[in-house]
């Protein structure tokens, strides 16, 4: 039988959704019994989120005070230290799980499942290459540990009406090393739903010309209470912070609505809302590879379209 | 520092439209443009430029994969690198053989620092330098946007999910390039012409004694499924209502 230790993604307060996604996956193996680790300075209101995920079994927390900041040179050693009581371990495909389950796969000597994006059998699993081009069904050993990241757009959160047990592990690894340390992080905070989780995104591409042309963008998502996103094109002119960037190499959503807005259709960018519910296109430029994908395609200029739009939702 | 060691690999260029086989045996690479990894050429251009700035005195080039690989060290080597290894393997190689294969060269040629790109395209399974890292000890910086080096330790800028997270590690570490640490410089003609000079060393894998660890098995390729082609609306009253039908508005 499978047991699965899901690695919980934090911010050293509030559990970040990417755990009930990876919970998710887990959970759809055969017969799994998931348990959720929480490595943190103070676990304690993480946990307890944790513990009401459905599908879990148990909440692991191992408290030290190397833990206040998840930094993959400290924290995989302590999972390595408690990995064998599992049969795989699994975090979300996120830039914290994509930093942090290699390094744990290589420290226990195994090779490591990117992006699982479903679930065939317990060794079995398939997971997007090639940007998203093709689709690879993967087999891993049976008589080695699994360790793997889970494509967190490609599932939905497990329901929170669980209230699993919590325990304390025991966090005592020997050689913590301290070569790596955490200075600080930059990011330009806002009030607008977070663009991994948000329900309605709306993205903004070269097209935009500048960084205050963005403000009709931010004008429009605000109106429909929606995320920002931003094609790599965007983000590397300079228009967009990089935490915005949507795409192969930027983060990968799935929202309810995407509207994707002077963004041409790059297939690195599509990679990253190809499971959105509803695509909808705005671009000048009517041959636009965007117009293959979208649900709903306008073909007009953007700096007249999205203000009228903006107007028009009330 | 003296020297460091930059991971290229070869891959199906970026432009390349990749198609599955009909037998779903894999991907069809037949004919299609091959190129350096373009996180790779990052990692190389970064790498330069510390040595350009005296921090380093070495910049090595090492592709693992078929004497095919060796056009791409090349093409490294006319953007400046020193010196090449290709370690030739005829099979692919997972990344923890990978990362078993460069930590043997770290050893064998007391490399300092190792720069690699965060994912390659083809596979994109942004592992390598995380599992170099961990079986080398040393302090990991993915998806770094930033890199300034002080005596034996250097400041990391990493683009992550909530911003640009700083860290400070100790030498030596690895390193692995996001898209917007540099851009890579052109190759010119006469660089080209000097770069058949570089030493190019060829080792085949089986003399490194590497174990590859367990293999994660390809079953199978399938083309994803596509999104049906949607509606075009003729103006903003249009999409307005189309968004209000599906209640999305």
């Amino acid at each position: 039988m499978s047991k699965v230790l899901v690695i919980a993604e934090h911010d050293g307060a509030i559990l970040n959704p990417s755990t009930a996604k990876t919970v998710a996956c887990a959970a759809s193996i055969d017969g799994a019994s998931v348990d959720v680790a929480v490595f943190a300075a103070t676990a304690g209101p993480i946990a307890s989120e944790a513990a009401k995920l459905a599908s879990i079994a148990r909440v692991v927390t191992y408290e030290r005070s190397e833990n206040e900041y998840a930094l993959a040179a400290i924290i995989a050693p302590q999972i390595v230290a408690v990995a064998g009581e599992y049969t795989h371990i699994f975090g979300p495909s996120t830039t914290f799980g994509k930093d942090l389950m290699p390094r744990v796969a290589a420290l226990l000597g195994v090779n490591q499942i990117s992006d699982i994006m479903s679930v065939e059998s317990s060794h079995t699993f398939k997971r997007p290459v090639y940007a998203g081009s093709a689709i690879a069904t993967v087999e891993a050993p049976m008589d080695a540990i699994l360790v793997a990241t889970v494509r967190i757009a490609s599932y939905s959160a497990v329901t929170d009406n669980n209230s699993a047990l919590i325990e304390s592990g025991d966090p005592s690894v020997a050689d913590i090393p301290t070569h790596t340390r955490f200075i600080e992080v930059k990011s330009g905070a806002t009030d607008r739903p977070d663009l991994q989780t948000a329900v309605k995104v709306v993205s903004g591409g070269r097209a935009l010309a500048s960084a205050e042309n963005f403000d009709i963008i931010y004008r429009l998502a605000d109106k429909l209470g929606a995320g920002v996103g931003a094609s790599r094109a965007a983000v590397d002119a300079g228009y967009v912070p990089n935490e915005m960037q949507v795409g192969q190499t930027g983060k990968i959503i799935a929202p309810d609505l995407y509207m994707a807005i002077g963004i041409s259709g790059a297939i690195q960018h599509l990679t990253g809302i190809k499971d959105a519910g509803t695509i909808v296109a705005i671009n000048k430029d009517e041959e636009a590879p965007i117009f293959e994908v979208a649900d709903i395609g306008l073909v007009a200029d953007l700096f007249t379209a999205i203000p009228e739009l903006t107007e028009a939702l009330d | 520092m003296e020297k460091i060691l930059v991971g290229l690999k070869r891959v199906v260029d970026y432009n390349v439209r990749v198609r599955v086989k009909s037998d779903g045996s894999d991907v069809e690479t037949d004919g299609v443009k091959m190129s350096i990894n373009p996180f790779d050429e990052i990692a190389l251009e970064e790498a330069l430029r510390i040595k350009e700035r005296g921090e380093a005195s070495e910049v090595i080039v090492i592709s693992v994969g078929t004497v095919d690989a060796q056009q791409q060290l090349r093409t490294g080597l006319a953007m400046g690198a020193d010196r090449a290894i290709l370690v030739e393997s005829n099979s692919p190689v997972d990344p923890l053989g990978l990362a078993r294969t460069f930590k043997s060269i770290i050893d064998r040629d007391d490399i300092d620092l190792v720069i690699l790109g965060k994912q390659a395209i083809d596979d994109d399974n942004s592992q390598t330098a995380q599992m170099l890292s961990a079986i080398w000890g040393r302090p990991q910086a993915t998806f770094a946007s930033k890199f300034d080096v002080a005596g034996n330790k250097a400041t990391v800028t990493r683009e992550v999910d909530a911003g640009l997270e700083v860290i400070e590690i100790d030498l030596p570490a690895v390193v692995s390039t996001d898209l917007r640490m540099n851009e890579p410089r052109y190759v010119k003609l006469p660089d080209i012409m000097k770069a058949r000079k570089k030493p190019l060393e060829l080792i085949a894998i089986s003399d490194l004694g590497i174990d590859q660890g367990p293999e994660i098995k390809s079953l199978m390729f399938e083309p994803p499924l596509e999104r049906e082609r949607g509606v075009m609306v003729d103006d903003v009253a249009g999409l307005v209502a189309a968004l209000k039908e599906k209640g999305l508005a």
